[in-house]
């Protein structure tokens, strides 16, 4: 395993990335409210995801892991996406 | 002694992946439930858009600040400890308590109010209500209180770390503890941005 020095985040970047996530929330309410029809959902599950997203790289550190914890995130997700994918495509043609 | 450091350092790097791997049944438990929710929500569209209306999207939205702010103080305080500043580290750790408990408070009130107009599962007016809006209610019942316990449950953590913080035992060389009881807090914020939307926003 690489030796690598622990990252510490500074005071700063945790605060961009909070000021980040609010607008987010508040883009997310406010184009809810506009009633979108069709698109609410998608739209709402996108915001959350590029949200999930900056936690996950920031706050979780994971920008600054190695390789093999960040493929295993990556590929839990994608796991995750193909489950919810097996399951509405059984779901609809059963 | 080039080894034991050697050694302590791969012991920190799995302890942290441990941590990961705890973290991802997390999210299946309530991927899980995502799961029931997509189905039974395009199963019963017009039930879920009529339950969903009784959510009071400002609670919700009040709770979702409270969070990422309490997400921002918890990752501040690995960095307070990290450049051994452990005063500071405690009192952002004390903060993210705080904001937990404002959450918890705001939790109560909701539930409370939805228990005193009878929405609660197996209660008289729930038997009378369309199938959907019944689902939809136990759903959010379920997803809000399986996440309230993990609240609960990463409070206790952040309470043990503080008094580890105290007493030596997590400083600027040894914080695992501390960055793996962050790391579950920051799981009990994602799982809430994705439960904010569905179950407050989407009507």
């Amino acid at each position: 395993m690489k030796n690598h020095e622990n990252h510490i985040s500074s005071d700063t970047l945790n605060w961009t990335v909070l000021v980040i996530l609010l607008i987010l929330t508040t883009i997310s309410i406010l184009a809810i409210k506009m009633h979108l029809g069709a698109f609410t959902v998608a739209l709402a599950l996108i915001l959350a995801s590029i949200k999930v997203t900056i936690v996950l790289t920031y706050f979780m550190h994971l920008k600054f892991e190695n390789s093999l914890l960040r493929i295993m995130v990556g590929g839990v997700f994608l796991l995750f996406a193909i489950v919810i994918a097996i399951t509405f495509i059984d779901y609809y043609f059963r | 002694m080039s080894s034991t450091e050697h050694s302590e350092h791969i012991d920190s790097d799995t302890g942290k992946m441990g941590m990961w791997l705890f973290l991802f049944t997390e999210l299946f438990l309530f991927g899980g439930l995502f799961i029931v929710y997509a189905v039974m929500r395009s199963k019963y569209a017009a039930d879920f858009h009529h339950a969903a209306l009784e959510l009071n999207a400002f609670v919700g939205a009040t709770n979702t600040v409270v969070l990422l702010v309490s997400s921002m103080t918890v990752a501040m305080s690995l960095t307070a400890i990290q450049q051994n500043r452990s005063g500071k580290a405690i009192g952002l750790i004390l903060i993210t308590l705080i904001l937990a408990g404002v959450f918890m408070v705001n939790k109560y009130f909701e539930w409370g109010h939805k228990i005193g107009l009878h929405l609660y599962p197996g209660s008289d007016v729930m038997k009378t209500m369309p199938h959907g809006e019944i689902m939809f209610f136990g759903l959010y019942f379920m997803m809000t209180g399986l996440h309230a316990i993990h609240v609960i449950i990463g409070g206790i953590l952040l309470t043990i770390v503080i008094r580890k913080i105290q007493s030596g035992k997590i400083s600027s060389s040894h914080y695992l503890l501390q960055e793996n009881a962050a790391l579950y807090w920051h799981l009990v914020d994602l799982i809430w941005i994705f439960l904010f939307p569905l179950l407050y926003l989407i009507t």
